[in-house]
């Protein structure tokens, strides 16, 4: 595992630490050894597999359990030593803790938010009001306004949170799987604002995702959690690699593919009898359908750095290789004629023909000269 | 666009809120006169103006009206009040909107003591002093409400904290018949009467140490308006906000026992009303927020009291009915209607 820590920083520039951090339920520890440094404006993320005490660390650095061990110090202050009252003016929480409220709107919930700036009574002043609205349309849930909170979607209720949050205007912010519940659209506004929020005022953002592809994308360290197991935390790029998070996770079917963050099913088993010629990202679909459907196939002859390649790395049962950039050579085109002439069925599409790719074209006229195999042209 | 801002919101709720508050104190008044004014004697209004703000202090209708009118009228008010206090301090603290001080056993609680220091000697010596049956009666509710907080700790539905309440009441109910089995003849006609709930026979004594109680315990929770509305947020996140949970879950218990207590005390067990007036509050108001809720609750508790009371006593002239009778026939419907609607959201 690649160690972020220590890295000539002064440990007073860090705005958030944890040393040896030790967390759990009554006095029985799940983790620990947790080393945590954060910046301000920086994005933290916890990932890993259900149950494997990412809320437990976020519900101990929030100050809902008590520690078991080891420190947290946000900004100067050890965590134990700020009483609620100043935590609250810190930080602000994001959790999963269902919210039922009676006859409160969106606004209402939001302007819970400015709950440590007001006074005695707690009634909001006019300068509240504005922060509330402005929060609001900084998350685009300005139009829920007046709408009582109990009757929005999940989806919604996650995205008025977040405003509330927002609106106590911490300097830490702690998620707890923010994204459950949202759809594609508002997973990416949502980390699209934390992003903004990190960046333009400094916030440092610590959460926990589900999403790995998400988590990558969005965080300056990402820290991988497993029940009894502590990892160092590091950047998205050196954590999300295939081994890694086959490891973490615990899967064997399947594959994450560490570029583009997706997953992929587990290929199809069996004999191939059907093989695929396609490029640029054409077969791509072709390989899902026939991975849904079951069928094991080859895929070629494939450049290395052809998009389709990526893909049928993970779904095809063997892929014929080509280097970059070369016209197709003796034994490659040897290896893909044999393939081809052994399959009942070849599936191609479109393909853009050059100088490189002319033996490729020759491979598929001699197929579609045999009567025993299946050919099928998907444009 | 002016229209779509928080501001905006709040202006035109603060407008309902005046309306509310108007209507609930013109209700308020109304039921004052109307009490003071009602009865198997018959006084004239003119004579009602006469004795209280004239203060002729001579004659048998200066004393129905001083000594039986005005302290019942009052202390239904007070009574009215906590109740309704209690019992959204309790929903609150539950999180469940049929919580209250009936439905929980507190007034079961509160009248088992209560019946105990009233039967024992303790009891008789000098008679019973106002503090010391309010006393006894906190006592009996801290019991009651230690035992549901226990099993609501393990129980998390709404309905089984319900049915601890019941259960923790029928053992109360239990005690006290056993201990009435030991009581002279004497007692039990006073504490018969007592149990079954009745604002009748209040003096200004117990006026007095009601509106004491209940007024300080009254600024205590409107002071808490705040975390109460923290706290409505859910625990997690009223912590987040800044506040002390553990501190502020023992007043809120505290603060909900002294009212209830304080109503069983001086007017024996009284249901429905918890639950009823404050869930019919914030509808009316279409708010939960505490700063206004507090208020309001309390208000329109001491009507509905009044209200009950005056029929208690008039539906059935000269025959009296038991306070707890009127406030279930009103109340009861309300809460079987919440819980429909409720359940159809």
């Amino acid at each position: 595992m690649v160690i972020v820590k220590g890295r000539n920083h002064n440990m007073a520039d860090y705005y958030f630490r944890t040393e040896d951090l030790k967390v759990g339920y009554e006095g029985r520890a799940l983790l620990e050894g947790i080393d945590i440094c954060l910046g301000r404006g920086e994005i933290l993320t916890l990932v890993g597999p259900n149950g494997a005490g990412k809320s437990t660390i976020l519900k101990s650095i929030t100050k809902q359990l008590r520690l078991l061990g080891g420190r947290v110090i946000i900004g100067e202050k050890e965590l134990p030593k700020l009483t609620y009252q100043e935590l609250s003016r810190k930080m602000a929480v994001v959790l999963t803790e269902r919210v039922r409220p009676e006859l409160m709107t969106c606004r209402d919930i939001v302007a819970t938010g400015r709950y440590p700036y007001t006074g005695r009574l707690g009634i909001l002043g006019r300068e509240d009001e504005e922060k509330v609205d402005e929060a609001m349309e900084l998350v685009k849930v300005k139009e829920l306004g007046s709408r009582l909170f109990t009757a929005l979607s999940d989806g919604q209720k996650q995205r008025v949170l977040l405003a509330r949050a927002i609106c106590q205007e911490p300097e830490i912010l702690v998620l707890d799987e923010p994204t459950s519940f949202l759809d594609i659209k508002y997973k990416l506004e949502l980390l699209a604002v934390l992003r903004k929020m990190a960046k333009e005022r400094g916030i440092t953002v610590i959460m926990s995702l589900h999403e790995i592809d998400l988590a990558g994308k969005v965080s300056d360290k990402v820290m991988p959690v497993k029940a009894g197991c502590v990892y160092d935390y590091g950047y998205p790029e050196d954590i999300f690699r295939e081994e890694f998070i086959r490891q973490l996770y615990d899967f064997d079917k399947g594959s994450f593919d560490p570029v583009f963050g997706s997953i992929e099913l587990p290929k199809a088993e069996g004999e191939a009898e059907t093989m695929v010629i396609s490029a640029c990202g054409r077969g791509i679909p072709v390989y899902r359908r026939l991975q849904k459907e079951g069928i094991p196939f080859i895929a070629g002859i494939l450049y290395r750095n052809d998009v389709d390649c990526r893909l049928a790395r993970y779904l095809a049962r063997r892929v014929i290789l080509e280097e970059p950039f070369r016209p197709i050579s003796d034994p490659v085109y040897r290896e893909a004629k044999e393939a081809a002439l052994k399959s009942r069925k070849v599936i191609y599409t479109d393909i853009p023909w050059g100088s490189c790719n002319e033996r490729l074209r020759e491979l598929l006229e001699e197929v579609r000269l045999r009567e025993e195999i299946v050919c099928e042209y998907i444009p | 666009m002016t229209e779509n801002t928080f501001h905006y919101e709040n202006l035109r709720r603060r407008s309902r809120y005046a309306a509310v508050f108007v209507i609930m104190l013109s209700a308020f008044l109304a039921m004052v006169m109307i009490n003071i004014n009602t009865g198997t004697v018959d006084i004239s209004a003119a004579e009602i103006g006469r004795i209280i703000f004239a203060g002729g202090k001579e004659g048998t209708e200066y004393r129905i009206i001083w000594l039986i009118r005005m302290p019942r009228v009052l202390m239904a008010a007070i009574l009215g009040g906590a109740l309704s206090l209690s019992g959204f301090l309790l929903q609150t603290f539950f999180h469940n909107p049929v919580a209250g001080p009936y439905i929980l056993g507190i007034s079961s609680g509160a009248k088992m003591t209560v019946a105990l220091v009233m039967i024992f000697p303790l009891g008789r010596i000098g008679g019973m002093s106002s503090f010391a049956l309010v006393g006894a009666a906190f006592a009996g509710s801290l019991i009651s409400v230690g035992f549901v907080l226990l099993v609501s700790k393990r129980l998390q539905s709404m309905s089984s904290l319900l049915v601890a309440g019941i259960m923790i009441s029928y053992i109360c109910s239990a005690v006290t018949d056993f201990i009435v089995t030991f009581a002279e003849d004497s007692d039990i006609v006073n504490l018969r009467g007592w149990s079954m709930g009745s604002f009748s026979g209040m003096s200004w004594g117990n006026v007095k140490v009601g509106a004491l109680i209940i007024g300080a315990a009254f600024l205590l929770t409107f002071l808490l308006s705040k975390p109460i509305g923290a706290y409505q947020m859910g625990e997690a996140y009223a912590r987040s906000m800044g506040v002390d949970i553990r501190m502020f879950r023992v007043i809120l218990i505290v603060l909900s026992s002294v009212f209830s207590a304080c109503v069983t005390a001086f007017a024996g067990p009284i249901s429905f009303v918890g639950i009823a007036v404050p869930q019919l509050v914030k509808l009316a108001l279409q708010t939960s927020k505490p700063l206004i809720v507090i208020p309001a609750s309390f208000l329109g508790g001491a009507v509905f009291c009044m209200f009950c009371d005056l029929t208690a006593r008039m539906a059935f002239a000269p025959l009296e009915l038991n306070i707890s009778t009127v406030t279930s026939v009103f109340g009861a419907p309300v809460v079987i209607w919440m819980l429909i609607r409720r359940s159809a959201n």
